[in-house]
C-alpha cells in the first residue's frame, strides 16, 4: 500500500485515537466536501488565479500600470500588444487589472478582519447579556444602521482623512450592524437551549460560554453574509474612490477604473467593462466559496 | 445526614399581574444516597424544582440546601463539582459542533480533572460507550448514544447528587430500559444521590425509593415506592393517578 493510500485511511477512520488525529481527519473530510462541491470549487479557483495575479503582479504585467501615452489612448483589446486596451490615458487595461487586484484584496482582507469580528462581539455579548447591555448595544447598532452606509463612511473618511486604509476602516464601521444583528439573532435561540444550560452547569462563566460555545455556531452564518457583502464592500470602496475619498487618481483601484470609463462607456465599452468583469468575478467566486463553506462548517449536513 | 433539604420553596415567573406560581410551598428531604421522584402531570412543576436547584430559574424563594451548601442566588463553583443535572432531550443537551472528547474535556478543564484524557476513556467505558464514540459528533449518534454521552458529561467531574429530568421520555422504550440500568448501576457504583422527574411511574419506581407526586405546582403527598405498589394511598388524586397509568398499561 502506498504511503497516500495509507495516509487516507489513516485520515477517514472510523474510530480515530488521538485528538489530533480526529482534528486532521475533520479538516480532510471538510476538504472532501468542499471539493464535492463542483460551484464552490470554482469559486476557489477563480479566487486562487486572482490571488496569483495580485501577487506575481509585476512578472504578468506587460506595462507599467501607471505609465501614460497620449498617443495610445483609448486603444481597443487586442491592439498593439495591449491585451484589454486602453484607458482615457493610454495606460494599459491588463496591467492595471493585476495591480488593482492587490488592491482589491486588501480592501476585502482587511473589512474581512474588522467588521464580521466587530460585529460578532456586538451581536453574541447583547444577545447572551440581554438587559441594559442589550438595549444600549442594540441601540447604537440602530443608529449605525439607520445612516445611509455611503454617508457614514464619507463622514469617517472626512474625520481621518482620504486614502484607501481609512476607507476601509469607514466600510468596516458601517458594515457591523447587520453582522451584530444576525450574531445577537442566532443567540437568542442558542442561549437558552439545553447545551448552554449543561456547560452553565458545570461552572462556566459568560466569557468562556460566548467564546467556546455561541461562537463557533454564529459564524457559519457570518461566513454566509460576509462572502455575500464582499461584493457590496469593493464596490463602496469604489464610490468612496470616485467621490475622491478612497483610492486615490492612479492607483488602478478597480472601481476607480469603472468610475473613469464611465464617460467613454458609449464608445469604448471596454475600459469600464473590463475592471466591472474583473469585480464580477470576484464577488462570484466569494460568493460560491460562501455557499460551499456552508455546507463544511456546517456538520449536521454531512452524512459521513 | 440529609443531601438535599427544600423548605417552603417558591418558585414564580414573571412580575407584577403576570406573576405566576410554578412551584408553592414545597418541602421535602432527600437522605444521602436515596433515590427520591418526583412525578405529577405535565405543568405541575417538578422540573422547575430541579431548575430552581440547579439555578437556571433565579426567582425562587424559602430555603434549600444541597450538599451541606445552603443556596443563595448565585452557586459557587464548589455547587456544581456536587450537583450535575442530565437533560430531558438528548437531541437538545449536547452542543451540535462539538464531539464527545470535547464536551468530557470541557466539562473536566472547568473542574480542573487531572490525567483527562485516561478519565474520559473510563468515563466512556462507565456509560457503556466504547473508545470509538470519542471522537464522534452528536449527530453521528443515536438518541440512546447521546443520553450516554449527557450522563457521562454529568459524572465528569465526579458529582454526588444527579438531578434527572426525565432522562428517559425522549428515548424508546427499549432503549429506555438500557438507560434506566445503566443509570441504577451507575448509582450503585459511585454512591449517587439522585433526584429523578419523570411522569411515567413505572420509570420511577424503577429507581426510586421515595416518591412525591405533584399537582398544580406543591405536593399532594410523599410515598415509598411499596406503598405505591400496594395503592396505599392518602390522596384521592395519587389514587387516581394510579389507576389511570395501570389503565394506559393493559
Amino acid at each position: 500500500m502506498s504511503t497516500s493510500q495509507g495516509l487516507r485511511a489513516w485520515l477517514l477512520s472510523e474510530e480515530p485515537t488521538s485528538r489530533q488525529q480526529a482534528r486532521y481527519a475533520s479538516w480532510y473530510k471538510g476538504w472532501l466536501t468542499l471539493r464535492s462541491n463542483t460551484l464552490a470549487m470554482l469559486g476557489l479557483f477563480v479566487l486562487a488565479f486572482l490571488i496569483l495575479g495580485a501577487i506575481f503582479a509585476p512578472l504578468l504585467a506587460t506595462h507599467d500600470p501607471f505609465a501614460q501615452d497620449l498617443g495610445q489612448r483609448l486603444l481597443a483589446p487586442g491592439e498593439n500588444g495591449h491585451f484589454f486596451g486602453t484607458d482615457s490615458l493610454g495606460r494599459d487595461i491588463y496591467s492595471r487589472l493585476l495591480y488593482g487586484a492587490r488592491i482589491s484584496l486588501y480592501i476585502v482582507l482587511l473589512v474581512v478582519m474588522v467588521a464580521p469580528v466587530v460585529g460578532l462581539i456586538v451581536g453574541t455579548v447583547s444577545g447572551y447579556a440581554g438587559g441594559w447591555i442589550d438595549v444600549l448595544l442594540m441601540r447604537i447598532t440602530d443608529i449605525f444602521l439607520a445612516f445611509p452606509r455611503l454617508i457614514l463612511a464619507l463622514a469617517f473618511v472626512a474625520a481621518l482623512g482620504a486614502g484607501i486604509e481609512n476607507a476601509v476602516l469607514a466600510i468596516s464601521l458601517t458594515a457591523w450592524p447587520p453582522y451584530a444583528r444576525i450574531a445577537r439573532a442566532e443567540t437568542l435561540t442558542i442561549r437558552n437551549s439545553d447545551y448552554i444550560h449543561a456547560i452553565k452547569l458545570q461552572g462556566a462563566g459568560p466569557f468562556r460560554i460566548v467564546t467556546r460555545h455561541i461562537w463557533p455556531l454564529c459564524i457559519s452564518s457570518l461566513v454566509i453574509r460576509v462572502t455575500l457583502d464582499m461584493a457590496g464592500i469593493i464596490l463602496t470602496a469604489a464610490g468612496l474612490g470616485f467621490l475622491g475619498l478612497g483610492a486615490q487618481p492612479p492607483s488602478p483601484e478597480w472601481g476607480a477604473m469603472i468610475s473613469e470609463g464611465r464617460k467613454y462607456i458609449l464608445d469604448y465599452w471596454w475600459v469600464a467593462t473590463i475592471p466591472g468583469i474583473a469585480i464580477f468575478a470576484i464577488s462570484l467566486a466569494f460568493n460560491l466559496i460562501g455557499d460551499g463553506l456552508r455546507d463544511v462548517l456546517d456538520p449536521k449536513e454531512d452524512n459521513a | 445526614m440529609n443531601a438535599i433539604t427544600v423548605k417552603a420553596l417558591n418558585v414564580w415567573f414573571g412580575t407584577g399581574a403576570q406573576k405566576s406560581y410554578a412551584v408553592r410551598d414545597v418541602n421535602f428531604n432527600v437522605a444521602d444516597g436515596e433515590s427520591f421522584g418526583l412525578v405529577g402531570e405535565s405543568g405541575s412543576g417538578k422540573s422547575t424544582i430541579l431548575r430552581a436547584m440547579a439555578g437556571l430559574v433565579p426567582t425562587w424563594s424559602g430555603e434549600m440546601s444541597v450538599a451541606g451548601e445552603t443556596l443563595g442566588p448565585r452557586r459557587s463553583k464548589a455547587f456544581y463539582s456536587k450537583v450535575q443535572m442530565v437533560f430531558q432531550d438528548p437531541y437538545a443537551s449536547l452542543h451540535p459542533r462539538q464531539t464527545v472528547d470535547r464536551v468530557l474535556s470541557e466539562a473536566m478543564n472547568l473542574h480542573d480533572v487531572p490525567n483527562i484524557n485516561q478519565r474520559i476513556a473510563s468515563l466512556l467505558d462507565d456509560v457503556g460507550l466504547g473508545p470509538g464514540f470519542r471522537f464522534r459528533y452528536p449527530h453521528q449518534l443515536s438518541g440512546g448514544q447521546r443520553q450516554r454521552v449527557a450522563i457521562a458529561r454529568a459524572l465528569a467531574c465526579n458529582p454526588s447528587i444527579l438531578l434527572l429530568d426525565e432522562p428517559t421520555s425522549a428515548l424508546d422504550v427499549s432503549v429506555q430500559a438500557e438507560i434506566l440500568n445503566l443509570l441504577v448501576d451507575l448509582r450503585r457504583e459511585h454512591k449517587l444521590t439522585y433526584i429523578m422527574v419523570s411522569h411515567d411511574l413505572g420509570v420511577v419506581s424503577h429507581l426510586c425509593e421515595r416518591i412525591g407526586v405533584m399537582k398544580n405546582g406543591s405536593f399532594e403527598e410523599v410515598l415509598s415506592v411499596e406503598a405505591m405498589r400496594r395503592f396505599d394511598t392518602k390522596s384521592a388524586y395519587t389514587q387516581h393517578l394510579l389507576e389511570s397509568s395501570i389503565n394506559s398499561i393493559r
